[in-house]
């Protein structure tokens, strides 16, 4: 079946109403989502065939096998099987484990229930079992199971609204309308009988494009994304809908853009292959050599040497013999590249991730989420990244949007003065204006200026104005919901706007196509609503016209300051300059502003105006530009009130962290899906663009010339300019006038803005490269509108292109992609559900605890792997190479110069804890100061610590050791004799000496190498010390020979030789030669040539007694240009929806008594009231008053 | 992976509700443990190498070495040592003629005689070692012919010995005892001295062929199997090695606790050189207990029993006297390693000296850019 599938390209689909006989057909994916790897059978063959794919395991069965062939086996079979079982044990139970998560969370979702019509009615069918075409019912707030056709909902003209928030990260609600001949199916036996069908296009990953036809009862009817509900999505505010399955399973739009899963490999790990390939050839290299020497040796004195050893049966000819040395010594060289390196590379990134699960300082109390490495295997790479893609919402801003301070009639509210008149900081522990007197005012609404409230209740009109306008002048929708009014806004700055009028005594109620009910300081009154000038891009503005309950006429209009200070009438024009200076303060602080101002309108000229509106919105030609014309033509001559400003709450620490990681030369790239305006203004508050930058392009293209042009363009400026400095700089210093500088140069002044639209040019081949160039010499680039397709296709670009290692944070479902797509996924925890952190690598809180997270984590794991493999290299050398140099004398016959049990636990036993305690424990700098001096962190970008170079340096050093380690005790074992006149210039004195120098130079080598000893280090350090001459007596004691007398050969060798004095010395003097040359470069290097952290490292240590004080990196906010904040996630069309009556709960058509639903939520209210009368009596006026006032809403019902 | 979030998030809020239900001690803090340990803050010694830190180490290390260098070198220099080659290469060799004319089946063994003269006595015990170079001893092939078990008496392994002991395993069907390529190239020259003195008169030096093996391998590592007195019963039903004379029970004539697999010449020779040119104790000259030199100035004759064949491999056989101090025999190399590794290192420290006071408080200073 599955094969049939992928075979199947689908060019069109067909789906069919209820048929499933008709749909089974085309063999489409069925809604089961499989993310799992294995089965119980499976798993063991698929498992061991994975982990052989790894060349490290096959390469290792190669040799065990080797070792099996008697004529070649230079060492035993244990040497090489005991290590490998348990490197492939442990990986097994690794993946065994997370895919029975996988299992388990696949489970849980395919047995999620959902209403499926079936059989003539609805049943509840698990999802896996939900199939294309079949019919199902939502209900509020469900997830939507599959790719729906809406065929009709509970809302009149089959409207319904859905919540993105999975999908493209924006948590405004969205209107999905069914096509009117569906929206009447409302029954389930009217649905039984639907049988139309829908010609679409294939399965693909485009989100916002739906094209397809639906045939029904003969006709053809066009469908687009509009009438659409995607998987992922949650359906609000809306009490059931139905709706056809188009795509199921893996072939929703949500899973089309999960992109793959990829096995993510640090650069260090491909590093590392490439060099274990070069130790493979290198390794070829030295058998072929000692192969050679073999054959001559064979020819030239093998064979006199005959008559004591002669050849085996095998040994046909002197190249033969040479052939079978070549695979001894493959045997014999292996231990250059150990299996315990890989066992040991992966406990160390396990207990680097443990590390960071376990650090306090990022860990978030409000939410109680620790940070969490979720994949353990790429630490050291978080020290290396370059580029970093930073989702907007949610994760460098809180998606909260406080109404924070307002300015009415050139006074400014908001802020907080102590009792010496100065302002304070608002902190969570300044006390906020206590609304419990107002019934219907909202807990989560906190502000802080108390005036505000005494201006409100003492009824200044201009505060009242003010309020009333921000309850009037909106697109928001109400909502009752457990005895709760909740409102419904497109973006959360209307809400915020609307929340704070509501708090302050002017709640808007509801509405109907013609009327505002607001309940204003407790009485409800209503307006008449005549009109809503709808917001647009170029009126950045929007008005409502209202008639109130005395009959008067009034324009209500907020919008862009810039905008609506050009059409205010010249009476306001003091107030406007206060005003505009308090706006400009308010920008200041990063806040969004919006100016209010108002009209009164006569009744013989709005008539008229009326008339002309109705005629125009007749139009069909030109009727957006005369409709403009007309608007601003009633929008003339407004008097201001005041200004609102509304913080996007940013993430804690979002400017600190992001300048942080701009020290340490990070590139952070937005990538959100929301407007230009509101990343704009986010890339503003969050210091990444800057009014003192040079110039931000913006690139808007709708065509590929377009983009193409405004891509050249920007990079000739930035070139043109760049020239003049250059020259500049030539004359000031020539030597600095390289490139990198230069770059460096550049980097600092510009930004890039780019539209989703554009993008997708940007990012065809032809034009790839030239956006990368002009994106990169950008210090800032910010691309918004982006699909989430398009911010995995950002980061492959860069990927691709830049060699760099990217980085990418975000904390919903659009962020998925390319949180996969990266080298590093984090995933904040946020509100946003769970899907980001459950594909990501690491996740977190909050997005101020990536610093710690690169800076302090991934440095040290960089820092700590590459001392780590440095010294795993150099010291397999050291350890193997003496076998290279021992070929020379025993006549190239693979003979070990070490006992094999030494070969052995080398590596497990001896060496292997110091080397990981470094590993897991050294610190160059201590925490503190890698956050202080970010800079430190380049070293990483430019992998400076482990290179080909440096690896290059640590084998030759190994080699050298090794040769030392070889030739010293060869010039004193030449004669050597023992104290007692007995030979001692035997093979296991040798070896023994060597082995024990060997132990101990590595030893001491590692000490030079730490850093950082902890009592674990010395623990380990002298514990293996120990261990090994524990291990060395253990062997070779009388005890152990007596009962293996084959495997333990070396009785007594230890003893003799260990007893005699000249032995010591020789490992004295073996010792010394290894280190002296390295410490001496050492300290010579850190005295003249030291390093960034060399000098942070003294800088520590004489400043250890007195601990500095975390500085403060707060940086003072500058003036930057006022930016509106009406534009912001705001959506053109709500207005005509609203007066359309579409989106109402009741339809004009079917109910002449327009307030019919309405109804019920006054006594709602009613009931409100009366409640809290009862407990309390703090209010407005007298409970008679409010009495009075709630018979209004009755009498108007009818 | 993706689909699996929506239940996360469900189950997420359900949980956190659930759990505010339960009061304040059901909710579990994630907070992880505030320990030096797990925050990475354990204490910790941090050196910092740089050229004052590291200048006493090199100090230290030259005025450690150079001394001893000097005693060992002057030690060694006391030790005196007499070398003689009988391999017979050259013509003119008394051993010429033996070595040209040696086959393994000749019964009669050829008998060749070397003159030397020692200038100066030598005092204390003197050692008699013989020499062989180009001799693979630690040919791999080599090094694994043997049985171990087999030479620790271990009765199984008489019988049946190990097959490492291929091509020597058996001879005619009856296991070789001992076993293997190692123990059949045993070293079977006899080296015997003479005093000449001033009359002519030839003088038998004396030596010990006893204690001349390591007592482990002696006691330890080679024993007789059987354990019965009468080691030809012990060891009926094995063959000698090809290339023996006699059997492994009459090695040594003259001592019977000296035969068998303890017979100190043999386990001499089964303890393996490292390296090719090797010597090994052959005799030992005990200092006769009045105050003469143990071998007084003059001219000695060496008899040598040639028996043993390395003309093919260009081997060469030596007979070596010496005598030995604290440190063993005569090594210079020692000596003089140690007194250029302390002389480098002290140099080296000079080097450091400078480097520290021109350059190192310069480093202090806090420039660091951010």
């Amino acid at each position: 079946m599955f094969l049939k599938c992928s075979l199947f390209v689908e060019k069109e689909r067909r789906v069919k109403a209820n048929s499933r006989e008709y749909n089974d057909k085309f063999l489409y994916a069925d809604n089961r989502i499989k993310t799992s790897k294995y089965n119980i059978f499976t798993f063991l063959p698929v498992n061991l065939f994975e982990q052989f794919q790894r060349v490290a395991n096959a390469y290792f069965v190669v040799l065990l096998i080797l070792q099996l062939i008697p004529e070649i086996s230079s060492l035993s079979w244990f040497t090489t099987i005991v290590p490998l079982v348990m490197v492939l044990v442990i990986t097994a139970v690794k993946d065994a484990t997370d895919d029975y998560f996988r299992h388990k969370s696949d489970q849980q979702v395919n047995n999620r229930k959902s209403q499926v019509l079936i059989r003539g009615s609805l049943q509840k069918e698990k999802w896996m079992n939900v199939r294309v075409g079949d019919i199902i019912k939502l209900e509020n707030n469900q997830f939507v199971a599959a790719d729906i056709l809406l065929l009709c909902s509970s809302e009149p003209y089959g409207l319904c609204y859905i919540e993105t928030a999975e999908l493209d990260g924006e948590t405004n609600l969205k209107a999905r309308q069914a096509l009117s001949v569906t929206s009447d199916l409302g029954d389930v036996s009217k649905l039984l009988n639907f049988d139309g069908k829908v010609i679409c296009e294939p399965p693909n990953n485009k989100l916002d494009k739906f094209t397809g036809t639906l045939n029904w009862r003969g006709n053809k009817y066009s469908l687009d994304n509009g009438k659409m509900l995607l998987r992922g999505c949650i359906l609000r505010n809306t009490e059931w809908c139905f709706g056809m399955v188009i795509f199921a399973g893996l072939q929703t739009k949500l899973m089309q853009n999960c992109g793959k899963t990829k096995f993510k490999r640090t650069t260090i790990d491909k590093l590392m292959n490439t060099l274990v390939l070069w130790i493979f050839a290198f390794l070829i290299c030295m058998g072929v050599i000692l192969a050679t020497g073999n054959t001559i040796w064979e020819t030239w004195i093998g064979r006199g040497f005959e008559m004591f050893l002669p050849w085996t049966k095998f040994q046909i000819s002197t190249v033969f013999s040479g052939f079978l040395t070549f695979w001894s010594y493959i045997i014999i060289l292996n231990t250059v590249v150990p299996i315990s390196l890989y066992v040991s590379v992966e406990v160390l990134r396990l207990g680097h991730s443990f590390f960071i699960n376990w650090d306090v300082k990022m860990h978030n109390r409000q939410t109680n989420t620790a940070a969490v490495a979720r994949t353990t295997t790429l630490n050291e790479e978080l020290g290396q990244v370059e580029f970093i893609f930073s989702d907007k919402t949610g994760t460098l801003t809180q998606n909260i949007m406080v109404f924070s301070k307002c300015s009415i009639n050139g006074t400014i509210y908001g802020d907080v003065y102590d009792e010496f008149g100065h302002r304070m900081e608002i902190t969570e522990k300044t006390a906020c204006v206590d609304f419990s007197y107002n019934l219907l005012s909202d807990g989560a609404f906190k502000f802080y200026d108390n005036t505000l409230v005494e201006a409100v209740k003492q009824k200044d009109p201009a505060v009242q104005e003010f309020f009333r306008l921000l309850a009037l002048c909106h697109t928001v929708m109400s909502e009752e919901s457990e005895g709760k009014l909740v409102y419904q806004a497109q973006s959360p700055d209307e809400a915020a706007l609307v929340t704070a009028a509501r708090n302050f005594g002017f709640a808007f109620w509801a509405r109907t196509p013609e009327s505002i009910t607001v309940c204003e300081m407790g009485q409800v009154v209503t307006y008449q609503l005549l009109a809503i000038l709808d917001f647009n891009n170029t009126r950045k503005r929007m008005s409502v016209i209202v008639r109130d309950a005395q009959g008067r006429l009034r324009l209500y209009c907020k919008g862009a300051d810039t905008i609506i200070f050009d059409l205010l009438d010249p009476s306001s024009t003091d107030l406007m300059h206060t005003t505009s200076e308090q706006l400009n303060e308010f920008a200041g602080e990063g806040l969004r502003t919006l100016a209010l101002a108002y009209k009164d309108l006569d009744e013989e000229y709005c008539d008229v105006w009326m008339k002309k509106f109705l005629f125009v919105s007749a139009v069909l030609e030109n009727r957006e530009d005369q409709l403009a014309a007309l608007y601003e033509e009633i929008e003339r001559g407004m008097k201001l009130l005041g200004a609102t400003a509304i913080e996007d709450k940013l993430q804690e620490g979002v400017p600190e962290t992001i300048s942080k990681l701009n020290l340490a030369n990070i590139k952070i790239w937005v990538l959100t899906g929301d407007k230009q305006e509101t990343a704009v203004n986010i890339g503003y508050s969050c210091n990444m663009l800057r009014d003192d930058m040079t110039d931000v392009f913006v690139v808007s293209g709708h065509t590929l010339t377009e983009v193409q042009q405004q891509l050249r363009e920007a990079k000739e400026r930035i070139l043109s300019l760049s020239r003049v400095s250059d020259a500049r700089n030539d004359e000031e210093n020539d030597m600095f006038a390289d490139d990198s500088v230069f770059e460096e140069a550049i980097i600092t002044e510009y930004a890039l803005v780019i539209n989703g639209h554009s993008l997708a040019h940007a990012l065809e081949p032809q034009l790839e490269i030239v956006f990368l160039d002009l994106a990169c010499l950008c210090k800032t680039v910010i691309c918004c509108r982006v699909t989430p397709m398009q911010k995995a296709q950002v980061v492959e670009l860069v990927r691709k292109h830049k060699r760099a290692v990217t980085l990418a944070v975000g904390d919903g479902a659009n962020d998925v992609s390319m949180i996969k797509t990266s080298h590093i996924g984090v995933g904040i925890s946020g509100q946003e559900g769970m899907q980001a952190v459950l594909a990501s690598d690491y996740s977190f809180a909050q997005f101020r605890y990536l610093q710690r997270l690169l800076l302090v984590h991934g440095r040290w794991s960089y820092f700590r792997m590459s001392n780590f493999l440095s010294y795993f290299f150099y010291k397999n050398f050291a350890f193997t190479l003496v076998h290279f140099w021992y070929g020379f004398f025993c006549g190239f016959s693979a003979q070990t110069v070490y006992d094999q049990w030494f070969i052995t636990l080398f590596n497990i036993v001896y060496t292997s804890l110091p080397v990981l305690a470094m590993g897991l424990f050294d610190q160059d700098v201590n925490d503190q100061n890698s956050l202080r001096h970010p800079s430190l962190y380049k070293s990483g970008q430019n992998n400076l610590f482990f290179n080909k170079r440096q690896f290059f340096l640590c084998t030759v050093h190994g080699m050298t050791t090794s040769f030392l380690l070889f030739f010293i005790p060869y010039g004193a074992f030449s004669v050597m004799v023992k104290e007692d006149g007995s030979h001692s210039s035997d093979q296991q004195t040798f070896s023994i000496t060597i082995a024990t120098s060997l132990v101990i130079v590595v030893s001491v080598q590692i000490g030079l190498d730490t850093h950082y000893w902890t009592a674990v280090n010395h623990l380990f350090v002298w514990g293996s010390l120990a261990m090994y001459f524990a291990i060395l007596f253990a062997m070779q004691s009388d005890g152990l020979f007596g009962v293996f007398s084959n495997i333990f050969s070396f009785v007594g060798a230890a003893r003799n030789c260990l007893s005699e004095k000249s032995v010591w010395l020789v490992i004295l003097l073996t010792t010394a030669v290894c280190i002296v040359p390295d410490l001496f470069v050492r300290s010579i290097r850190a005295s003249l040539f030291p390093t960034q952290t060399d000098k942070v490292r003294q800088l520590q240590q004489s400043c250890k007694s007195q601990r500095p004080e975390e500085q403060n990196l707060r940086r003072a906010r500058r003036t930057s240009s006022r930016r509106s904040a009406y534009a912001f996630s705001h959506q053109e069309g709500f207005g005509e929806l609203i007066t359309s009556g579409k989106n109402m709960r009741t339809s004009r058509v079917s109910s002449t008594c327009s307030y019919e639903r309405t109804a019920p939520s006054s006594k709602w209210i009613e009931n409100v009231i009366k409640r809290t009368n009862a407990v309390s009596c703090i209010s407005f006026g007298s409970p008679n008053k409010q009495h009075q006032s709630l018979k209004q809403p009755d009498r108007l019902n009818c | 992976m993706m689909a699996s979030s929506y239940n996360a998030k469900e189950e997420d809020g359900h949980h956190s509700g659930s759990s505010s239900h339960g009061g304040p001690g059901a909710i579990k803090s994630k907070k992880p443990d505030n320990t030096a340990f797990k925050q990475q803050r354990l204490p910790a010694w941090q050196p910092i190498l740089t050229a004052g830190t590291v200048l006493p180490a090199f100090f230290v290390i030259g005025l450690i070495f150079i001394p001893i260098g000097i005693g060992l070198f002057v030690t060694s220099n006391n030790i005196k040592e007499f070398e003689i080659d009988y391999t017979g290469v050259e013509i003119d060799s008394p051993c010429y003629i033996c070595a040209k004319n040696f086959s393994w089946n000749s019964t009669t063994s050829c008998v060749c005689s070397v003159n030397f003269t020692l200038d100066q006595p030598f005092e204390s015990n003197v050692y008699m070692y013989y020499g062989l170079s180009n001799f693979y001893q630690n040919h791999r092939r080599y090094v694994k012919s043997r049985d171990d078990s087999q030479l620790n008496g271990v009765e199984s392994n008489l019988k049946q010995p190990s097959k490492e002991c291929e091509p020597y395993r058996t001879s005619d069907g009856l296991p070789i005892a001992p076993c293997g390529a190692i123990a059949n190239s045993l070293f079977n020259d006899t080296l015997e001295l003479f005093h000449i003195n001033q009359n002519g008169t030839k003088q038998r030096v004396n030596v010990t062929k006893k204690g001349i093996a390591w007592w482990t391998d002696k006691h330890v590592k080679f024993r007789n199997p059987g354990g019965s007195s009468n080691l030809s019963v012990a060891f009926q039903g094995t063959a000698k090695p090809v290339n023996w004379r006699k059997a492994v029970y009459d090695l040594d004539p003259e001592d019977p606790e000296n035969n068998g697999f303890i017979n100190e010449d043999f386990i001499v020779w089964m303890r393996t050189a490292a390296l090719p040119t090797f010597r090994k104790l052959y005799r030992i000259i005990q200092k006769k207990p009045n105050s003469t030199p143990t071998l007084s100035s003059g001219r000695y004759v060496m008899e040598i029993t040639y028996n043993y064949p390395v003309l093919s491999f260009d081997g060469r056989k030596r007979m070596i006297l010496s005598t030995i101090s604290w440190m063993g025999g005569k090594n210079p190399f020692l000596g003089i390693a140690y007194i250029t590794v302390g002389s480098i290192c002290f140099f080296l420290g000079v080097v450091l000296l400078v480097i520290h006071h021109k350059y190192d408080t310069r480093t202090n200073s806090a420039e660091i850019p951010n």
